[in-house]
């Protein structure tokens, strides 16, 4: 039998190494570039002023952010307070109470299938039920669209958590007379604290960057938060106007908005990240 | 079980937490069936008006209250067909160079680094997009793409570096990290017994990739095609930055236009008459409908294929 050449084939295996290896290498450049163009322009866009001062007009230069970064915060804040309790709980039921039941697994996978739902048809939905009836945009609705957004992430990390502490643990606890409520807080809770905790951080790293959910609920607003019963200064919708805006002043109040939520998302997900890690 | 519950103060608090856990699953579901719901009542007007017309029709005049969902529907394909093809051969070699070439000392950070591009907003993505790519495709990719291959309908007209093809491309890149992490975590599944048999008869890296590794996963890495499907379809900010926003059918890759998510967030505050509400709202409907669908297929696919990987062992 005559042997083929070896040739064409290790010319292949060399040039398909050489493709996957610029392909990685390609993705890294390309987080990179992102991230080297929003230092870039980010940076020189922040100043004492625009951590601490109002938006200024079109064309005025100076002024600052503050009342947008507040926005963001409270709003991020209370999605938190609303959309994390429900999740957990959402979580609680799945691994705990709902093994093997089948509205369980209708539930489980609910879940999974909103967290695929895109960010702009739940901030229609939201607008909807609070902004139409009404007849104004508020930061409640913001909040409210942003709490349906972490919601389906912390109720699955919830179950995932929860099912992966060992079931001696549950029994044990049962075993000495504590009531499943006590047990799941007191113990399951606490073994799966860093999971937990991993989850959630992952949440608001998530939509504290949301823009769409935002745009036709909080909107968008140049004065202080007073309350959030009206229109709410936010960084993201910030962003989006400013960006599209022909003011240069107001182009690089963006690209500083813009470094602020990147560092933000950024510093979120690589704690949340090393929680998970040391975990293990 | 009775014995456990000695009082009725405990047999409250544990009533009450149960209930309290099966109100938040329940919740859930109210969600889901709320959005549904709000968004076809919501949308009545133009349902009522356009019918199926709806769907392919591809005016959009508010003025004369005419509205059509088919240039939307368009550019979401198309935006989304372009990102899936730069973004899924891609991801394919990542997780290539990933699982089988790197060594783990370099495969971590390239690995972190990859799915830091998933933390990153969309709304950066479409600044990038905007201010960096879109003037570098006008200046650099685009005439040349033109020079290369003439007068081709598909690369015709002024190269202004807005348009589907960036769209595309940025779009690429946002899907990129999550079909590579699922496509990674295939390649990882597969035995190595079979690899090593691939390489004992002298196969090279790449011949055990397509021939074992490849052929094992090829389920694997369709759900995970799915996700990022689902993904590049209902994505808004980045697009809306750099598609330029333009109701219209053209050939051009170059040309600009929109998809359901950038004209909702691009019109929807603008919108003043009732009926351009509703058509609007129809718009989110058709979006929901979609990507609920791609959800549920990905989620049956990758269920199916967990099952048939736990049997298989």
């Amino acid at each position: 039998m005559r042997r083929r050449p070896s040739w064409p084939r290790k010319v292949t295996d060399a040039l398909v190494k050489t493709l996957a290896a610029l392909s990685a290498a390609l993705g890294i450049v390309a987080l990179g570039w992102i991230l080297f163009i929003i230092l870039r322009h980010g940076a020189s866009a922040l100043n004492w002023e625009f951590l601490t001062s109002l938006p200024s007009p079109p064309g005025v230069e100076g002024g600052g952010l503050a009342n947008a970064m507040i926005g963001t915060a409270l709003m991020t804040l209370l999605a938190c307070a609303l959309g994390v309790p429900i999740g957990l709980m959402a979580g609680v039921y799945l691994a705990e109470f709902g093994r093997g039941n089948r509205f369980a697994m209708l539930v489980r996978f609910l879940v999974n299938v909103m967290m695929g739902i895109p960010s702009i048809i739940v901030g229609l939905f939201v607008y909807t039920i609070m902004v139409r009836p009404v007849g104004h945009f508020s930061g409640w609705a913001g909040a409210v669209s942003l709490a349906l957004l972490i919601t389906p992430v912390v109720a699955r990390t919830t179950e995932d958590m929860l099912a992966l502490v060992p079931n001696a643990l549950r029994e044990s606890a049962l075993a000495l007379g504590a009531p499943h409520w006590r047990s799941t807080i007191q113990i399951l809770f606490r073994a799966a604290k860093a999971g937990l905790l991993t989850g959630v951080l992952l949440a608001v790293a998530r939509v504290s960057g949301e823009t769409a959910p935002l745009l036709f609920t909080a909107l968008n607003s140049p004065y202080w938060p007073q309350s959030l019963n009206g229109p709410t200064a936010n960084l993201t919708v910030t962003i989006f106007n400013y960006a599209m805006s022909p003011y240069p002043n107001w182009q690089q109040a963006a690209w500083g908005a813009s470094f602020l939520i990147t560092a933000g998302v950024l510093v979120l997900t690589i704690v949340s990240r090393a929680l998970a890690r040391e975990k293990k | 079980m009775q014995r456990r519950v000695h009082t009725r103060a405990q047999a409250l608090a544990e009533s009450t937490f149960h209930g309290t856990a099966l109100t938040c699953a329940v919740f859930v579901l109210v969600a889901m069936v709320a959005i549904f719901a709000e968004l076809v009542r919501n949308s009545h007007l133009s349902l009522a008006k356009f019918g199926w017309g709806f769907l392919t029709s591809a005016a959009w005049n508010p003025v004369t209250g005419d509205y059509g969902a088919a240039s939307s529907i368009f550019g979401t394909l198309v935006s989304t067909a372009i990102a899936l093809l730069i973004a899924v051969p891609l991801s394919l070699a990542i997780a290539l160079f990933l699982v089988e070439m790197a060594h783990p000392r370099v495969a971590r950070p390239v690995g972190y680094a990859i799915e830091l591009l998933a933390a990153i907003p969309s709304i950066i993505y479409g600044m990038w997009g905007l201010f960096v790519l879109a003037p570098f495709m006008a200046d650099h990719v685009q005439p040349y793409l033109q020079r290369v291959f003439g007068n081709l309908p598909l690369f015709s007209g002024p190269p202004m570096g807005i348009g589907m093809l960036s769209a595309g491309l940025v779009l690429a890149l946002m899907v990129l990290p999550f079909i590579t992490a699922v496509v990674r975590d295939i390649f990882a599944l597969v035995p190595t017994v079979m690899k090593e048999a691939g390489y004992g008869m002298g196969a090279t890296t790449w011949e055990v990739t397509r021939k074992v590794t490849l052929r094992h996963g090829m389920r694997g890495v369709l759900g995970g095609v799915f996700l990022g499907l689902g993904r590049a379809i209902g994505e808004t900010m980045a697009v809306t930055f750099v598609i330029g926003n333009d109701h219209r059918i053209a050939a051009s890759l170059f040309a600009s236009g929109n998809t359901i998510s950038s004209t909702l967030a691009n019109e929807f505050t603008e919108a003043s008459q009732p009926l351009y509400l509703s058509a609007l709202v129809e718009l989110g409907l058709i979006l929901f409908v979609i990507t609920f669908l791609i959800q549920i297929a990905a989620q049956l696919w990758l269920k199916r294929m967990s099952r048939r990987l736990g049997t298989d062992k």
